[in-house]
């Protein structure tokens, strides 16, 4: 009965293929590699495409398999843009204090670089000191570290309070968007240390490098599918085994795995903090390729979204919450962008960058009434394995757990 | 009889005749010419004392003339006039006895008077008693204030005098408090004034600080040894200190002349540059300037060399700080008053304490109904049936909305606030139903989903808003009887439309109560949320139940939406703004509880307001450790302030 | 007789409704005990007492050899610390198979870490065969037990309460719902279980009872009415007029 875990989870290695064979084609296709057929920005767009379906991938854990319906995730993945930014940005902006330093007569001392930084960085909300949050930013290695570590302790001090207390279902839902509110309020304010509503900016330049964005972008494209890659195969791990088979239960039933002797709050933290900590590194890889940060992005609706996509593409699989966020966010730019012709129905034109917005809120609507499973449901088309049937009912009491539709493949 | 009024008649003509007449304006002035003509302010004041005390009705009109410049001297006898000036070479002139127009005149004899600006203050001042006493009241009170607003010493005897005489009791007790007022600042007897600073002890009006706050104005002094016995200290200051840093209070010394100037870093920057000898500064390598001690060193290389001035070092900066006293004297001599008005202030800052408190609770108590009312839809929706409603927002959005377009058609801002608010209900009563009926019924018992699936409700209302109004805010405006505020003193004030807005929460906690307790429909929303095949078999339909309590909820947002759009901007994203903070007023509250919903809005209001009066400038830092809060005050006690307890809470 | 679980003089109110007055129960080892009483007598509610869901307002609850208080530990540390529940309505993890099931109840390590790294042995494997063996379900280990019968998912739970190797078993109305010879396998793997192990069984069905032959305990108003042999109990007047009503 023992099958190496790839045997196992055929899937995974099929989406690994995928991804790989997406990378390689627009790599070549692109202006980086001298062929030019993809745009540099749209090479970016793919290659932060990937970073949230990692985040998606990371909420369909905690949700589509733990059934905690967090609204906050995109507090994580902003934290994790901003720690990476902190670094992009105080390195890039001592490059050039540097550079114009060094026409002075008298040579800067380390104080009056740093003092300079501060001024050009800080000016905009009108200091020029450094607050603490900044302490390690001249450190690549320590804010990389920070990368993981202040989401995941973000996530463990809030999981903790939140799980302790066994709030669950919608109450979790909405103290999770709090959460996510809590913290775009504060890093709108200009004492929050990190320059208010201005964020940080300038992300796409990475110091001390030479080469194009058009290559840069490239590289970003291959540390994002990386990323992906990695994350995917780890989360496929966390659930194939028992430890999904506990997860899935604490959707399906919590009172009953606890009843089982398992601690269900410290598998929710686990789960809740692992999936923080991968939000926080698609976000670091996120913002460099979008180039700015700033509070608006760890708004409640931005992790609204994000159970939109994984719901769109079927949640509780994971290749479904690649697949949603992908596409919608594609779909979303491709409408968002003004590509798309306009229609004229006669007496009104409807313009699809007014009207996407309204076509995605139905859409969701009917895909919550009609598609539970989403566009991953079409794929049991090809499997067409069967699960039970269950005359309709919900495969357990809690309020997260699967539907009859969602289970039935 | 004929010659009787021949001779009266010769006689009255006689009397008009500016030869005949008696003229006490003109002799007046005439004693006072020179005075008049030198125009000076040091000299100037017995010259208006002599007109404003002469007893003449006429004097008013002199001082007016006189310091609206319209005074002329004819030169050739030297008779006084007032004139307006036709073109630039003629004028008519009128006599200031008897106000007759003499006629027009070539201006080549007359000298006009100008008084500056300093003695156009003195005769403002002497104005003011003929103002005081003037006939017409609303005169009087423009007196009072023009006093009030620029207040002299001069102005005091002339108040104090109108006092006995005044027929108006509110302006009487005005003046009598600008009396005092005055006393405080001007009195020459200091028992007087300590009098009046007893007087309005407490009093927490703005004019009585304006009054207070300058006597305790300070100068801060240095000195090198014991603090001269001639100030009236107000403290003593330690360099160092938060009231005094130590670059502050050397620098104090700078200025006074005291010690000598520290190099700033710019300087000693200057300095170096200046001097650079090839390679080397004072025979430091420039190269290894970038450290503090490097350019110190070789700052002080050259000092040796007496090119730049020498460098304090910190030693000699404690020095000089030990051996001198620093201290904050008032500007006000009289150690009597000050004390007095120092106790005065501790008490009016006592009071105002307490009003601010007062202030506080009013408007985080209109903060908490404006809460309430935008949760209590949801306490209906979310608390009583247990659907969660993200596009909750929207409908109060559709709600200010529908208010926006009643006022375009109806122009009366009142009628249009009556039609729009049972408009904004049906409205969002048809909207509420027609979602029930289409979404919401199929996902009962799968809260997520309908979390979801009304998420996309809601973003695509508010998008399709945006595309009808546009993104720019749209008003809608408030009746006139809603505009101003209820002042009850200098610090405690409410507008009307927070009133409005308290009084509207109340009436809707009523209403929710009656529905909920009295009215069939409550009754049987009860049964079915709590037990719905139950409540089926018993013979309610519990779909019309749902859809009617939901229409009820979504309604009651729309009329809190025309509510909120009085006051606040109305945009396709009002909604959003509250739908956070509604939920959580209903969860912090307790779930199914209309008393724990505005408990809920109670206690987040006064929280929020709370944080705002300890962090003044910044209402989003107050916003984010409400919510900190709120996630703290949830760990314990995870079903809300009134929870529901035991097997009916459900687990 | 040495005791496993004491319970002594708990109550527990539930909006000013009193749903366990100062009951006293205990229990030995390797014992079978059936509870039985008419609606809201308190039988669920004292199960959620001992398994920790409810916190009552006063008394104790002594558990095994160490003597040791259930009252402040969690559910989740109560059923390590060997009580075993099986609800009222059959709950086993529908979305996945027998096997699955069966491994997840198994006695193990429970920390999150050690899960995660957990590789199924074969001696882990042999186990819960062996278990299917025993509650009759061998041949059902791959299905989804979504799909299985009711009285399947019953004996599902109590093979997954078995699993666990409790010392005592706490089983809420295992028959309800069962055909009759459903209901004599039920019996039969009760009573298996019993010999090792001390088995606490609420049931409604007086013939059930009868049938697993053991100590009978009245449970009436929150509070013991009766114990003794169902023969017994029955015959005590009592307990007639709370059953059949005055």
């Amino acid at each position: 009965m023992r099958q190496s875990f790839f045997a196992r989870n055929p899937s995974v290695v099929i989406f690994l293929c995928c991804l790989a064979a997406f990378t390689l084609v627009v790599s070549l296709l692109s202006e980086g590699a001298g062929t030019g057929f993809i745009s540099t920005s749209f090479i970016k767009t793919l290659g932060k495409t990937l970073c949230l379906c990692l985040i998606a991938v990371a909420m369909d854990l905690v949700w589509g398999y733990t059934g905690i319906l967090s609204l906050g995730h995109f507090a994580f993945f902003g934290l994790g843009g901003y720690m990476i930014g902190m670094w992009l940005m105080y390195e890039r902006t001592r490059d050039i204090v540097v550079s114009s330093m060094a026409n002075a007569q008298i040579p800067p001392t380390e104080q009056e670089v740093v003092d300079a930084i501060g001024t050009q960085i800080f000016g905009v909300v009108g200091s020029s000191e450094f607050p603490l949050v900044w302490a390690f930013a001249d450190s690549l290695v320590l804010q990389l570290a920070m990368v993981v570590l202040i989401p995941g302790l973000l996530a463990l001090v809030f999981g903790w309070l939140a799980f302790r207390s066994r709030v669950t279902g919608v109450y979790l839902s909405i103290l999770t968007q709090a959460m996510t509110l809590a913290l775009s309020l504060y890093l709108f304010q200009n004492d929050s240390g990190l320059r208010g509503n201005n964020g940080l900016s300038g992300l796409q330049n990475l110091p001390g490098v030479e080469a194009s964005q058009a290559v840069v972008s490239i590289w970003f494209l291959w540390a994002s599918a990386v990323a992906l890659g990695l994350g995917y195969m780890l989360a496929a791990w966390v659930v194939s085994g028992k430890f999904g088979s506990v997860i899935r239960g604490i959707r399906d039933d919590e009172a009953r795995v606890r009843f089982l002797g398992y601690s269900v709050e410290g598998y929710k933290l686990f789960i809740f903090v692992l999936s923080a900590i991968i939000a926080g590194i698609a976000g670091a890889l996120y913002y460099p390729q979008a180039g700015i940060i700033n509070p608006a992005e760890v708004a409640p609706i931005a992790s609204i979204y994000l159970a939109v996509w994984v719901a769109i593409g079927g949640r509780g699989r994971l290749y479904g919450a690649v697949i949603g966020a992908a596409f919608v966010s594609l779909v979303s730019t491709w409408f968002t962008g003004g590509q798309v012709p306009s229609l004229d129905i006669g007496f009104y034109r409807i313009d699809w960058v007014e009207w996407w917005q309204v076509i995605l809120g139905l859409s969701f609507v009917i895909v919550t009434l009609f598609a539970p499973k989403g566009i991953g449901g079409l794929f049991d088309l090809i499997t067409d394995r069967v699960r039970p049937d269950r005359h309709g009912a919900d495969y357990g009491p809690d309020k997260g757990s699967f539907q009859e539709a969602e289970g039935r493949e | 009889m004929w010659r009787i009024l021949a001779a009266l008649t010769a006689f009255l003509l006689l009397a008009t005749s500016p030869e005949a007449q008696e003229t006490p304006v003109q002799d007046l002035l005439a004693q006072n010419r020179d005075l008049i003509s030198e125009s000076s302010r040091r000299t100037i004041g017995p010259a208006i004392d002599a007109i404003a005390e002469s007893g003449l009705p006429e004097a008013q009109v002199v001082l007016q003339k006189w310091q609206n410049r319209e005074m002329w001297l004819r030169e050739s006898d030297g008779m006084f006039f007032w004139a307006e000036e036709i073109d630039r070479d003629t004028l008519r002139i009128f006599d200031f006895d008897t106000g007759d127009d003499l006629g027009e005149v070539p201006d080549d004899d007359f000298d006009q008077i100008k008084p500056n600006s300093g003695i156009r203050a003195l005769i403002g001042a002497a104005l003011v008693r003929f103002q005081l006493t003037d006939p017409n009241p609303a005169r009087r009170r423009d007196a009072l204030q023009a006093i009030e607003r620029d207040a002299e010493a001069a102005h005091l005897e002339p108040l104090r005098a109108s006092i006995p005489d005044e027929p108006d009791p509110a302006i009487r007790a005005k003046k009598e408090r600008l009396e005092r007022l005055l006393t405080i600042s001007f009195d020459a007897y200091e028992a007087a004034r300590l009098e009046a600073i007893g007087d309005v002890s407490g009093d927490i009006s703005l004019d009585v600080r304006g009054t207070l706050n300058p006597l305790l104005q300070t100068r801060r002094k240095v000195v090198e040894g014991e603090i001269p016995g001639t100030d009236n200290v107000a403290r003593q200051l330690t360099p160092g200190s938060d009231a005094l840093p130590r670059a502050e209070a050397y620098a104090m010394l700078v200025d006074a002349d005291m010690a000598p100037a520290r190099v700033s870093d710019a300087d000693l920057m200057n300095a170096l540059t200046a001097n650079i000898d090839g390679a080397l500064v004072g025979g430091v390598p420039v190269a290894q300037l970038n450290t503090i001690e490097a350019r110190e060193r070789a700052y002080r290389a050259l000092m040796a060399e007496d090119i730049v001035p020498p460098f304090v070092s910190e030693e000699e900066i404690d020095t000089a700080l030990s051996t001198h006293t620093f201290y904050d004297s008032y500007l006000e001599r009289s150690t009597a008053v000050t004390d007095a008005a120092e106790d005065a202030m501790t008490a009016i800052t006592r009071n105002v304490g307490a009003s601010q408190a007062i202030d506080l609770t009013l408007d985080a108590l209109s903060l908490a109904s404006i809460f309430f009312l935008a949760a209590i839809g949801l306490a209906i929706t979310f608390g009583v049936m247990g659907v969660i409603n993200m596009a909750h927002g929207e409908f109060i959005m559709m709600g200010a909305y529908t208010g926006y377009v009643v006022q375009q058609v109806i122009p009366n801002y009142t009628v249009s606030i009556l039609v729009a608010l049972p408009l904004a209900f049906a409205v969002t009563f048809a909207a509420g139903v027609a979602m029930e009926r289409l979404v919401i019924r199929w996902l009962y018992d799968r809260p997520l989903e309908t979390l979801l699936a009304t998420f996309g409700i809601s973003i695509a209302l508010q998008q399709i808003a945006k595309n009808i109004f546009g993104t720019q805010a749209r008003p809608l405006t408030s009746p006139e009887w809603l505009d101003g505020a209820l002042v009850i003193n200098d610090v405690i004030g409410i507008s009307y439309i927070r009133i409005a807005i308290f009084v509207l929460a109340l009436i809707f906690l009523c209403i929710f109560l009656f529905i909920m307790k009295k009215t069939r429909l409550g009754l049987e929303t009860r049964a079915v949320t709590q037990n719905p095949r139950m409540a089926a078999s018993m013979g309610i339909n519990p779909d019309k139940v749902n859809m009617l309590t939901f229409g009820l909820g979504s309604g009651i947002a729309g009329i809190a939406g025309v509510a909120i759009g009085l006051f606040a901007k109305v945009t396709s994203e009002l909604g959003q703004d509250y739908i956070v903070q509604s939920f959580m007023t209903v969860v912090v509250g307790g779930v199914g509880n209309i008393w724990g919903t505005l408990a809920g809005a109670t206690m987040i209001g006064f929280f929020q307001k709370g944080v705002e009066w300890l962090n003044p400038s910044n209402t989003l830092a107050a916003q984010t450790y409400m919510i900190v809060f709120i996630i703290i005050f949830i760990q314990f006690r995870p079903r809300g302030i009134i929870a529901l307890k035991g097997r009916a809470a459900g687990d | 007789m040495r005791t496993l679980l004491e319970v002594s003089g708990v109550s527990v109110t539930f909006d000013g409704f009193r749903a366990i007055n100062n009951l006293s129960f205990q229990i030995g080892p390797a014992e079978m005990r059936a509870i039985i009483g008419p609606n809201g007598a308190g039988k669920t509610t004292f199960m959620d007492i001992v398994t920790g869901k409810t916190r009552p307002d006063e008394g104790r609850v002594i558990w095994g050899d160490k003597s040791i208080s259930l009252i402040r530990m969690s559910e989740a540390q109560i059923a390590r610390a060997g009580i075993g529940r099986k609800f009222q309505r059959p709950t086993v993890f529908e979305d996945q198979n027998v096997f699955d099931n069966l491994l997840l109840a198994l006695k193990k390590n429970r920390n999150p870490f050690s899960v995660l790294t957990y590789r199924r042995s074969d001696e882990d494997a042999r186990k819960v065969r062996e278990l299917a063996e025993e509650i009759g379900l061998a041949d059902q280990l791959a299905r989804k037990s979504g799909e299985l019968s009711h009285g399947q998912k019953q004996w599902l739970e109590i093979g997954m309460l078995l699993a666990q190797d409790p010392q005592l078993l706490l089983v809420d109305e295992p028959a309800a719902g069962m055909t009759v010879e459903e209901r004599e396998h039920t019996t039969a793997i009760l009573v298996e279980a019993a010999k090792t192990r001390a088995v606490v069984v609420v049931e409604h069905d007086m013939e059930f009872v009868r049938r697993l032959n053991c100590k009978v305990t009245v449970l009436h108003e929150g509070s013991v009415l009766a114990e003794g042999s169902l023969d017994h109990v029955t015959a005590n007047k009592d307990v007639i007029d709370v059953y059949l009503g005055r």
